[in-house]
C-alpha cells in the first residue's frame, strides 16, 4: 500500500515530521516497506540570482554567467539557451551530488573558463524530462533552499511517498483513512473529520440492479448504484493525476480516477459503466460455465460454474468485485455513467480471483474486506466527486439486497492486558485507545466498528490496547524455570540417537550435506519411489517433482555436482527423513553415507586405495555400535536393486528387524546418475535398532582372567560359495566358555586357490582366541577344543582342516 | 708401574672400535693380562712392599676399567650418532591422509538453539514434513479462505482420483507441530520444534525447503513481556554478545497479539554485526498464542495461556556465521561443506559455549 504524505494530511491534522510517522507506522503493525523522499535528493541545491550573462569567448553556445548566490557573486560557464540577465535559477554548488547526471561537481574549466557550480535544468534535477534549459522560477529569494520554495509553490514536487506492507487482518489500511486513524490513536495527530454529503435524485434510475437467488448466498450482499446523466468525462485535474501518478497509478480519465481515488483513500473499491453502453437492468449471478468476457486489461476470461457475475441483457459484463468489462468500461466519451458500490462476500471473491489469476486492487480489498456500513455513504461521496469534477445530473440510487450487519461486541477486562501482554495500562486509557479506533464503549462491552472485520475476540481487544501503546515499550520480565534446580535433559532417546549418528559419521570422515526432500521423478524411481502417491501436485520444477524414497540419491546427485567441479574423492552423509509414502507419518529418519572414488588422494605412502564395499560395511558397523545396537547380527543378501546384487549386505536381527544396508552401489544406478564410479554406500534405519535394555547407570562389574590366553590358527578348505561369518559362527560355538574370540586372518581364494585345492574351493583361515578361567591350559586342552573347533566347523561348512 | 698406566690409557683412548677395545680390555684386565699378572705377584711380595704396590695396582685396575667403560659408551653414542645420520627423512614429506569430516551449519546451529532452550526447560517435538491441511492451516486459525493461506506458497500433495480429502500439503511452517505438541502432552508445556519446511518459492534470498525453529511455551500466567525476556536471553547467547531486541505490532492468526521481533545490528562497510550499532534487523514472528489455537490442540484458552514464536535457523545460522547466500546451503558443494562445516566433537554446551 503506497500513500503520499500530503495524501495522509488530508485525514490526518499533524504536526509530525517524516520520520516520526515512518517510526510510528511501522511500530504500530504497519511496517513501512520503503520512503521515498524527493526532498532528500534536492536538499543541498539554493537559489539563485542571475546578474549578467556574457558570451563564452571560445564557444558559440556557451555562455559566462555572474550569478548571485548565497555566497557570493559567482562565475558559471552555461549551454542554456535561456541563461540571461534577471532570472531567479537552481544552483548546484561544487560538492553537491546531482542525481540527473549522477556527477558529483567541481570547480573547472570550460573551454578554458573557470565555472563555481551549475545552474540546473528540471532533467538534471529528475523532477521532469525538461531540458530546453535552465529552471526559471517566478519568485524566490538568493539563498533560499529549493526544496522550500517547492514546498510552498509546488508541493507535489516533494511530496514524500510511503510504502506500507499490510498484513491480511488490516483491510482497514488499505486506505488511506484508516492509516491516519491508527497514527491519529497513537497520538501522532487529530483525525479530521470527514464530509458526509448527501446528493439527492433528480429522476428514477433508468438501470434497474436484481441479485438473483442463487448469488444471494455467498455471494453478493448489497449492490447499490445510481446514474448520473451528462457528465463531461477528461482529464482528472492535476492534483488528483499527481496523487495517482505519485503512487503509481496512471491517469486515466475523471470517472475512472474518482474510482481509484476511493480506492486507495477510504479502501473502497467502485465501479463506473458507461450506462449508454449497458443493454437493460444489471443482474448479479452465478455463471454457467463457459461465458467469456474481455476485462478493463483487454484480456478474456472464461468462467468456471459458479462465479459470481454481472450481466445485462446483452450478457456478462464484469467479473464482480474483481474486474469491470471493457465493453461497458468509461471513456472520455462517456456521458452517462451508472457507479456501482456494493459489498461481496470475501471467500467468493478470493477464489474467483485466484481462479481467473486477476490480481486487481479492487479483488486485493473486496477479498481482505471493507466497511460494509459505508456502501450507502461511498456512493454519495462518489457521487458527489464526479459531479464536482465532470458536472452531470444525479439519478435516485438503486439498491438490492442489503447492507450486512456486522455489529458485535466484546467484553473489555483492563486486566487481561497486564496478564497477557505484561504491560501496565491504566483502565481509563484502554478504553480512550478503542475509541480513538472507532470501537464504542458501553460499559464493558467494546462494539466493533464496521471496517475491522478482523476484531473477533477479547484477545483482539488486547492486541489492539497494546498495538497502540507500543510494543516497543514492553519490558522482558523473566521466566522462571518450570522447576527450581538444575534443569533436566530434555533430549529423547530418539533425538540422542541421531546426534549421536550425525556426529559419528563426521567423525568418520564423512561431509554432512542437506539437499532437497523432492528429488526428480527418474531418479526416485531408481530407489523405489517415484509413483504417485509421493509426487507434489504443485512442483517447482521437474527437478523436484518426487519426494525422496531414499537418502542415497540426494547424495549421488550431489557427487555428480562434485565431480563435475572436479571433487572426485568423497565421503558424503546426511541425516533426515526419507518418505515411503505421501500421507503424514509415512517418513522415516534414514542416515546414508556415500564414498565415491579413493580413501583420499594419491600419497607418498602409498596408502589410499580405491574405496571398496568394506569401507561403507565398517562405517555402518561403527554407526550401528555408536548407538548401541547389538554386536552379533546377521548379514542378509536379499537388500535393495539400487545395490550391487552381489557385494551389498543387510546388517539385521533376523529378516525384519533390518539395522541397515550396505554395499557398492549398482553400476547401472551410477551410470544413470552420471556418477563415476566406484562408489559404495550405506543406509542406517535408527528406528530399527533395539533400544538398549539397561536402564542403570552401572556397566557392571569387569571380569579379568589372570591366566595366560592361547591363540591358534586354522585353516580351512570349503566351497567358494561359504560365507565366512557361518565358519566364525561354528568355531565360536565349538567351546562357548573357553573361545573369547574368532578372528578371521586370511581369505585364499581365485584361480590359484583353486589349482591347489580343487575347482571351487576357497581357503578361510582364522585365529582363535582361548582364555582359560580356572587353570592353566595344557597341551591336551588345546588339542582338545581344537578338535571340536574342527568338527564343528566342518560340520557347518562341509569344509576340511587345509593340510 | 706409572709406564704401565699412560700405555694402557694411551691405548685405550686409541681405539677405534667396541671389538679392539674388548681385545685390550682382556689384555690388560682379562684372567691372563698384565695388571691381572701384576696384581698375583701381590702375594709373593714383603708386606711392606704390598702395601705400597696393593693400593697403586689397584688404582690402576679401576682408572683403567673406567676408562675402557667410558670409552665403550662413546663408543656407542658414536655409533648410534652415525645410525641416526644414516636414518634422515624427509619430513617435509606430507603425512598419510585422513578425511576430515564436518557438521552441516544448519545441524550445528539446530543443537546451539536446542542447548540454549533446553537449559530454559524447553523440550523437543518434532511432526512429520507432510501435513494435512488442518495441522498446517485450520487448527492455527487460518481457514481456506484465508489470504495467509495464498500467501503462503503452500506446496501440496497429488491426490489420487477418487480421493476426495483435502490436499496434504508439505509443512509450511514448523507451527503445526504446536497442535501435535498440545493434543499429545497438554499443559504447561515448553517446546520447540526444529525442522525443515517448504514453501513454492526460489530465488536469490529463497529455497524451496529451508529450516524454521518454533518456540511454545504455555502455563497459566505466561505473558509476552517473560517472551521477550526469553529471546532477548536466547539471542544475547546464541550471538555471544548482549543483543537488544524491538517488538513491533503485527499479524499472525495463530498469535494475538503478534509482534515482528527485530534485533539490533549495524551494517559497517556493508556486513551485518549483530548486538552493535542503531538498526534493526527482522528475525522472528512471535506471539500469545492465540485462543482458538489453544482450544484446536485440545487446551483450554480460559485456563491456560502462553507465548509462541518462529524463526529461520538457516537465517540465524546466516547472520552468525557470515553465510552469504541461502541456496548454498542445500547444495552440497564440497567446498562450502569444508569451509561453513563444523567438527564433529564441537559440540555446543553452556559449559563450554556455544559459538564455533
Amino acid at each position: 500500500m503506497k500513500f503520499t504524505l500530503s495524501w495522509l494530511k488530508r485525514h490526518l491534522d499533524t504536526t509530525a515530521t517524516l520520520d516520526e510517522i515512518v517510526e510510528t507506522l511501522t511500530d504500530l503493525g504497519l511496517e513501512v516497506e520503503g520512503v521515498e523522499n524527493p526532498a532528500a535528493r534536492l536538499a543541498s541545491f539554493t537559489l539563485a540570482k542571475v546578474q549578467d550573462a556574457q558570451p563564452h569567448p571560445d564557444a558559440d553556445r556557451l555562455r559566462v554567467c555572474t550569478v548571485e548566490t548565497d555566497e557570493g557573486i559567482k562565475q558559471i560557464v552555461c549551454g542554456a539557451p535561456n541563461a540571461r540577465a534577471g532570472i531567479t535559477v537552481v544552483l548546484c554548488k561544487p560538492g553537491d551530488y546531482v542525481p540527473g547526471i549522477d556527477v558529483k561537481l567541481s570547480v573547472g574549466k570550460i573551454r578554458g573558463v573557470e565555472s563555481h557550480g551549475m545552474l540546473a535544468s528540471e532533467r538534471e534535477l529528475e523532477l521532469s524530462d525538461e531540458h530546453d534549459g535552465i529552471i526559471e522560477l517566478p519568485s524566490g529569494e538568493v539563498g533560499q533552499k529549493f526544496v522550500d520554495w517547492l514546498a510552498l509553490h509546488r508541493p507535489e514536487r516533494v511530496d514524500p511517498v510511503i510504502e506500507i506492507a499490510i498484513t491480511p487482518n488490516r483491510p482497514d489500511a488499505l486506505g488511506v483513512r484508516g492509516i491516519a486513524r491508527d497514527l491519529a490513536a497513537r497520538g501522532l495527530g487529530q483525525l479530521k473529520p470527514l464530509e458526509t454529503p448527501t446528493i439527492a435524485g433528480e429522476f428514477p434510475c433508468p438501470i434497474g440492479v436484481e441479485i438473483a437467488e442463487d448469488a444471494r448466498e455467498n455471494g453478493c450482499h448489497v449492490f447499490a448504484g445510481r446514474l448520473i446523466r451528462g457528465v463531461k468525462n477528461g482529464p482528472s485535474p492535476e492534483w488528483l493525476q499527481n496523487q495517482l501518478r505519485a503512487i503509481g497509478l496512471r491517469p486515466i480519465s475523471a470517472l475512472v480516477d474518482v474510482t481509484n481515488f476511493f480506492t486507495y483513500d477510504r479502501n473502497r473499491p467502485l465501479h463506473v459503466f458507461d450506462a449508454d453502453k449497458v443493454q437493460g437492468n444489471l443482474r448479479i449471478h452465478r455463471s454457467e460455465g463457459g461465458e467469456t468476457i474481455v476485462g478493463l486489461d483487454e484480456k478474456t476470461y472464461q468462467f468456471a460454474p459458479g462465479m459470481v457475475v454481472i450481466s445485462d441483457d446483452h450478457g456478462v459484463e464484469s467479473i464482480a468485485g474483481i474486474m469491470g468489462g471493457d465493453a461497458t468500461g468509461c471513456t472520455d466519451d462517456t456521458v452517462n455513467v451508472f457507479l456501482e458500490a456494493a459489498v461481496w462476500d470475501t471467500v467468493q471473491i478470493a477464489t474467483t480471483g485466484r481462479a481467473l489469476k486477476i490480481n486487481s486492487d479492487a479483488r486485493y480489498r473486496n477479498e481482505r474486506g471493507i466497511d460494509p456500513a459505508y456502501n450507502m455513504q461511498a456512493l454519495e461521496d462518489a457521487a458527489a466527486m464526479i459531479m464536482a469534477l465532470c458536472g452531470g445530473t444525479p439519478s435516485d440510487v438503486v439498491v438490492a439486497g442489503a447492507v450486512p450487519d456486522v455489529a458485535r461486541a466484546y467484553a473489555l477486562n483492563p486486566a487481561r492486558v497486564e496478564s497477557l501482554v505484561g504491560m501496565s495500562i491504566p483502565a481509563e486509557t484502554q478504553r480512550q485507545t478503542l475509541t480513538n479506533l472507532g470501537f464504542r464503549l458501553e460499559g464493558d462491552m467494546a462494539w466493533v466498528p464496521s471496517w475491522r472485520p478482523d476484531v473477533l475476540g477479547e484477545a483482539d481487544l488486547v492486541e489492539e490496547v497494546a498495538r497502540i501503546a507500543s510494543l516497543t515499550k514492553l519490558e522482558g520480565k523473566p521466566l522462571p524455570r518450570m522447576q527450581p534446580g538444575v534443569p533436566r535433559p530434555t533430549m529423547t532417546p530418539a533425538q540422542r540417537r541421531e546426534q549421536t549418528l550425525r556426529r559419528t559419521s563426521a567423525a568418520l570422515g564423512y561431509n554432512e550435506c542437506i539437499s532437497y526432500s523432492f528429488i526428480d521423478q527418474a531418479a526416485a524411481a531408481l530407489f523405489g519411489g517415484g509413483t504417485e502417491a509421493t509426487m507434489l501436485a504443485n512442483p517447482i520444477s521437474t527437478e523436484m517433482s518426487h519426494m525422496r524414497p531414499d537418502l542415497l540419491p540426494g547424495l549421488l546427485q550431489a557427487a555428480a555436482r562434485n565431480q563435475a567441479r572436479g571433487q572426485m574423492d568423497l565421503a558424503l552423509f546426511e541425516v533426515g527423513p526419507a518418505f515411503h509414502g505421501g500421507e503424514p507419518g509415512q517418513q522415516h529418519l534414514q542416515v546414508a553415507g556415500l564414498l565415491v572414488g579413493r580413501t583420499g588422494p594419491k600419497d607418498v605412502h602409498a596408502s589410499t586405495r580405491a574405496v571398496d564395499v568394506f569401507d561403507a560395511k565398517a562405517d555402518a558397523e561403527a554407526l550401528l555400535s555408536a548407538i548401541g545396537a547389538p554386536e552379533k547380527m546377521q548379514i542378509l543378501r536379499d537388500g535393495p536393486a539400487w545395490f550391487h546384487p552381489g557385494r551389498h549386505g543387510v546388517l539385521c536381527l533376523g529378516p525384519k528387524k533390518r539395522m541397515a544396508v550396505f554395499g557398492e552401489i549398482h553400476p547401472g544406478v551410477l551410470a544413470k546418475l552420471d556418477v563415476k564410479g566406484p562408489a559404495v554406500g550405506f543406509t542406517i534405519f535408527p528406528a530399527e535398532v533395539p533400544e538398549p535394555k539397561a536402564k542403570s547407570a552401572s556397566r557392571g562389574a569387569l571380569t579379568l582372567h589372570d591366566l595366560q590366553a592361547v591363540e591358534r590358527d586354522f585353516a580351512f578348505v570349503v566351497d567358494r560359495d561359504v560365507e565366512a561369518l557361518t565358519l566364525v559362527n561354528a568355531a565360536a560355538g565349538a567351546d562357548k566358555a573357553l573361545i573369547a574370540g574368532v578372528r578371521v586372518f586370511d581369505e585364499f581364494t581365485g584361480d590359484k586357490a583353486e589349482a591347489q585345492m580343487g575347482a571351487g574351493k576357497k581357503s578361510i583361515a582364522i585365529t582363535v582366541r582361548l582364555q582359560p578361567t580356572e587353570k592353566t591350559l595344557k597341551e591336551a586342552d588345546i588339542e582338545a577344543v581344537s578338535a571340536k573347533i574342527v568338527e564343528k566347523v566342518s560340520k557347518a561348512t562341509g569344509g576340511a582342516l587345509r593340510g | 708401574m706409572q709406564e704401565l698406566r699412560n700405555t694402557y690409557i694411551a691405548a685405550v683412548a686409541a681405539v677405534q672400535d667396541e671389538a679392539a677395545l674388548e681385545d685390550l680390555r682382556v689384555q690388560a684386565l682379562g684372567k691372563k693380562g698384565e695388571i691381572s699378572l701384576k696384581m698375583r705377584e701381590l702375594g709373593q711380595m714383603s708386606p711392606e712392599e704390598r702395601q705400597v704396590a696393593g693400593p697403586a695396582l689397584n688404582a690402576l685396575k679401576d682408572e683403567l676399567t673406567s676408562a675402557i667403560a667410558a670409552k665403550k659408551a662413546a663408543l656407542a653414542d658414536a655409533a648410534l650418532d652415525a645410525r641416526l645420520r644414516a636414518e634422515w627423512l624427509d619430513v617435509s614429506l606430507p603425512s598419510r591422509p585422513m578425511r576430515q569430516g564436518s557438521l552441516h551449519p544448519v545441524s550445528q546451529v539446530t543443537e546451539e538453539v536446542q542447548t540454549i532452550f533446553a537449559d530454559l526447560g524447553f523440550g523437543v517435538a518434532e511432526g512429520p514434513r507432510i501435513e494435512t491441511d488442518w495441522y498446517n492451516f485450520d487448527a492455527l486459525n487460518i481457514p481456506g479462505h484465508h489470504p495467509a493461506r495464498a500467501e503462503m506458497d503452500t506446496f501440496y500433495m497429488q491426490r489420487a482420483e477418487g480421493d476426495d480429502r483435502p490436499p496434504f500439503v508439505l509443512r509450511t511452517h514448523t507451527s503445526p507441530v504446536q497442535i501435535r505438541a498440545l493434543e499429545a502432552h497438554g499443559a504447561p508445556i515448553r517446546i520447540i520444534c526444529p525442522g525443515g519446511v517448504y514453501r513454492a518459492d526460489y530465488d536469490q534470498t529463497h529455497t524451496p525447503m529451508f529450516h524454521q525453529v518454533e518456540g511454545l511455551a504455555i502455563d497459566r500466567d505466561i505473558s509476552m513481556a517473560q517472551l521477550k525476556w526469553v529471546l532477548e536471553e536466547f539471542f544475547s547467547v546464541f550471538f555471544g554478545t548482549k543483543v537488544k531486541t524491538r517488538f513491533r505490532a503485527s499479524h499472525f492468526p495463530f498469535t494475538e497479539p503478534s509482534a515482528e521481533v527485530d534485533i539490533q545490528c549495524s551494517w559497517e562497510g556493508g556486513t551485518v554485526k549483530v548486538g552493535e550499532g542503531d538498526d534493526w534487523l527482522e528475525v522472528l514472528g512471535s506471539g500469545m498464542v492465540h485462543p482458538k489455537v489453544l482450544a484446536a490442540g485440545g487446551i483450554d484458552p480460559n485456563e491456560w495461556q502462553g507465548f509462541a514464536f518462529g524463526m529461520g535457523i538457516d537465517r540465524i545460522a546466516m547472520l552468525k556465521y557470515g553465510i552469504p547466500d541461502l541456496r548454498a546451503f542445500f547444495d552440497s558443494d564440497l567446498r562450502w561443506l569444508r569451509h561453513y562445516g563444523f567438527a564433529s566433537l564441537d559440540v555446543p554446551t553452556i559449559r563450554g559455549g556455544l559459538s564455533r
